[in-house]
């Protein structure tokens, strides 16, 4: 038993609490993006409906781990380390709802998308979401096991989906430009891809959340090199 | 080790990981206005008889700012701070090594007027202590052992300006020859802080000034705190990490004798630098 908890149990016990609701909350979002292209290139409605209905348990542990949070904050006022843990938590809630919601407009787009035949092989989009799920879990590990290295390879993942993104979209313009037709499914592709672009971004939120609790350092907008106006 | 200086961040600052040392950078930059030291401490040592009870103490506190010191019971930031006026001299058998430095006087040089120093460089205590007096004579009184010169108006005027500066004057305007002793709590403690104010000192020391009040009354010095150091220097001993983290503009921990981390309030409460630190205002111990 660690000194804090001999000093503190009942705090400890509510901080691990919170980390825990946490990670069931980043395990269903990631199950939910994987999903959410797995529907798409199975082409399996089902799958995406009950990725849709499945917003709603995100929803509520939104609101959970708020409250959780606005708690701890009040009753136990925490400094330092325990305090970035807090703030920080509130921030990977949000993060987390948002990728939720992405991963039912990922949905939504493929049961337009599979209202007809496919408009071409879907290559680039499965591999965007392999990188972002794996983003959101390394995002998540780093955050249980508290390792800000582990936080900073997933920001230096985010190049390769921001890259990608680029290219399915240029590959969908072209192939709108020769079949005007397939416009309005090449549309629902790139916006799917898009998504998962910014399902990135949010994971890339949490591990710099991650590295602002183990080392107190703000990395967001390029803080630490002092370029963020 | 040397942890004293705030004016030169980089020694201050140890690095813990791979990412303190950006941290620094960010910091170094953050680090606001210049200040100036009103005092410095240089290597102290202090014992009482053969106990030693701090070791090796160096910092600089800056002008006209709040400098809190905290740090578990027993870790020598009152004993400290009682060095600050020489308080501590009444005690038998301590001895002091190392050098204090108020400006530029250096406050054990043999010669020093003590009863002159604690008059440059005041005291509020964790319990008031107001004299069985009335409330205009509480704070007439310093001023009149001080020698104070002026004629009735003149004391009128500075016991008024002192209980204004002290936030109590409204309260208590109509009853200055009342008896202190029938003033609140937390009015009886900002009387004594309007007695220290009294006679113009230039540093005020406060030993757990808010610890006996109830949350309004200890909003109240706060807010006092928060006031007055335009005007003075003030360093202030603190249990309450939370009122030192409200009202210190820096905070310096000591531990077993020894000051781990000097760094700003605000660093020291959201990324403190020493594990110590993050043990102690986490309450991983206390």
């Amino acid at each position: 038993m660690s000194s804090h908890q001999q000093f503190m149990p009942h705090f400890q016990e509510e901080l691990t609490q919170l980390k825990s609701r946490l990670l069931v909350m980043g395990g269903q979002v990631e199950e939910m993006v994987s999903d959410a292209v797995r529907a798409l290139v199975e082409r399996d409605n089902n799958l995406a409906e009950k990725i849709i209905r499945d917003d709603e348990i995100i929803n509520k542990l939104h609101l959970e781990i708020d409250e959780r949070c606005f708690k701890l904050l009040a009753l136990h006022q925490p400094m330092a380390s325990d305090l970035r843990m807090i703030v920080s938590s509130v921030r990977i809630n949000s993060d987390l709802e948002r990728v939720g919601d992405f991963a039912v407009n990922i949905a939504e787009a493929a049961l337009r998308y599979l209202r007809s035949p496919s408009v071409k092989p879907l290559i680039d989009i499965p591999k965007m979401a392999d990188i972002a799920r794996g983003m959101l879990r390394d995002s998540l590990n780093a955050f249980v096991s508290q390792d800000a290295k582990l936080a900073q390879e997933t920001l230096d993942k985010d190049d390769q989906l921001d890259e990608l993104n680029g290219r399915v979209f240029s590959d969908l313009l072209d192939h709108i430009v020769v079949q005007p037709d397939s416009t309005k499914l090449a549309l629902e592709l790139i916006l799917i891809s898009r998504h998962l672009e910014r399902i990135g971004d949010h994971a890339t939120n949490i591990a710099e959340g991650v590295i602002f609790i183990v080392s107190g350092l703000d990395v967001r907008h390029h803080a630490q090199d002092g370029s963020v106006s | 080790m040397d942890k004293r200086s705030y004016a030169n961040e980089e020694k201050l600052m140890k690095p813990l990981d791979s990412f303190s040392d950006i941290s620094f950078q960010v910091r170094k930059k953050n680090s606001g206005k210049k200040l100036s030291t009103k005092v410095n401490v240089e290597n102290l040592n202090f014992y009482y008889g053969q106990v030693q009870a701090l070791h090796d103490v160096s910092i600089d506190i800056p002008l006209n700012h709040v400098t809190a010191l905290i740090g578990p019971s027993g870790c020598g930031k009152s004993t400290f701070l009682r060095t600050l006026n020489r308080m501590n001299d009444i005690i038998p058998e301590v001895r002091i090594e190392g050098r204090i430095r108020i400006d530029t006087d250096n406050i054990y040089e043999s010669g020093t007027d003590v009863a002159d120093l604690r008059r440059r460089v005041g005291m509020v205590f964790q319990q008031s202590n107001p004299f069985p007096k009335s409330i205009f004579d509480n704070v007439a009184y310093g001023l009149r052992i001080n020698g104070f010169v002026g004629n009735r108006v003149e004391l009128s005027e500075r016991v008024e300006a002192s209980l204004q500066a002290a936030a109590l004057f409204d309260e208590v305007k109509d009853r200055l020859y009342e008896s202190a002793l029938t003033l609140s709590g937390g009015q009886q403690q900002r009387l004594c802080i309007a007695r220290a104010l009294a006679i113009r000192p230039e540093v005020l020391l406060m030993d757990e000034p808010a610890s006996a009040l109830d949350p309004i009354a200890t909003q109240r010095i706060e807010e006092l705190i928060y006031q007055l150091k335009e005007d003075y220097t003030i360093i202030i001993v603190t249990h309450n990490m939370q009122q030192a983290a409200r009202v210190s503009d820096f905070t310096a921990v000591f531990w077993l004798g020894r000051m781990v981390e000097y760094d700003r309030t605000d660093h020291i409460f959201t990324a403190p630098q020493q594990k110590i630190t993050e043990d102690y205002v986490t309450g991983r111990f206390g």
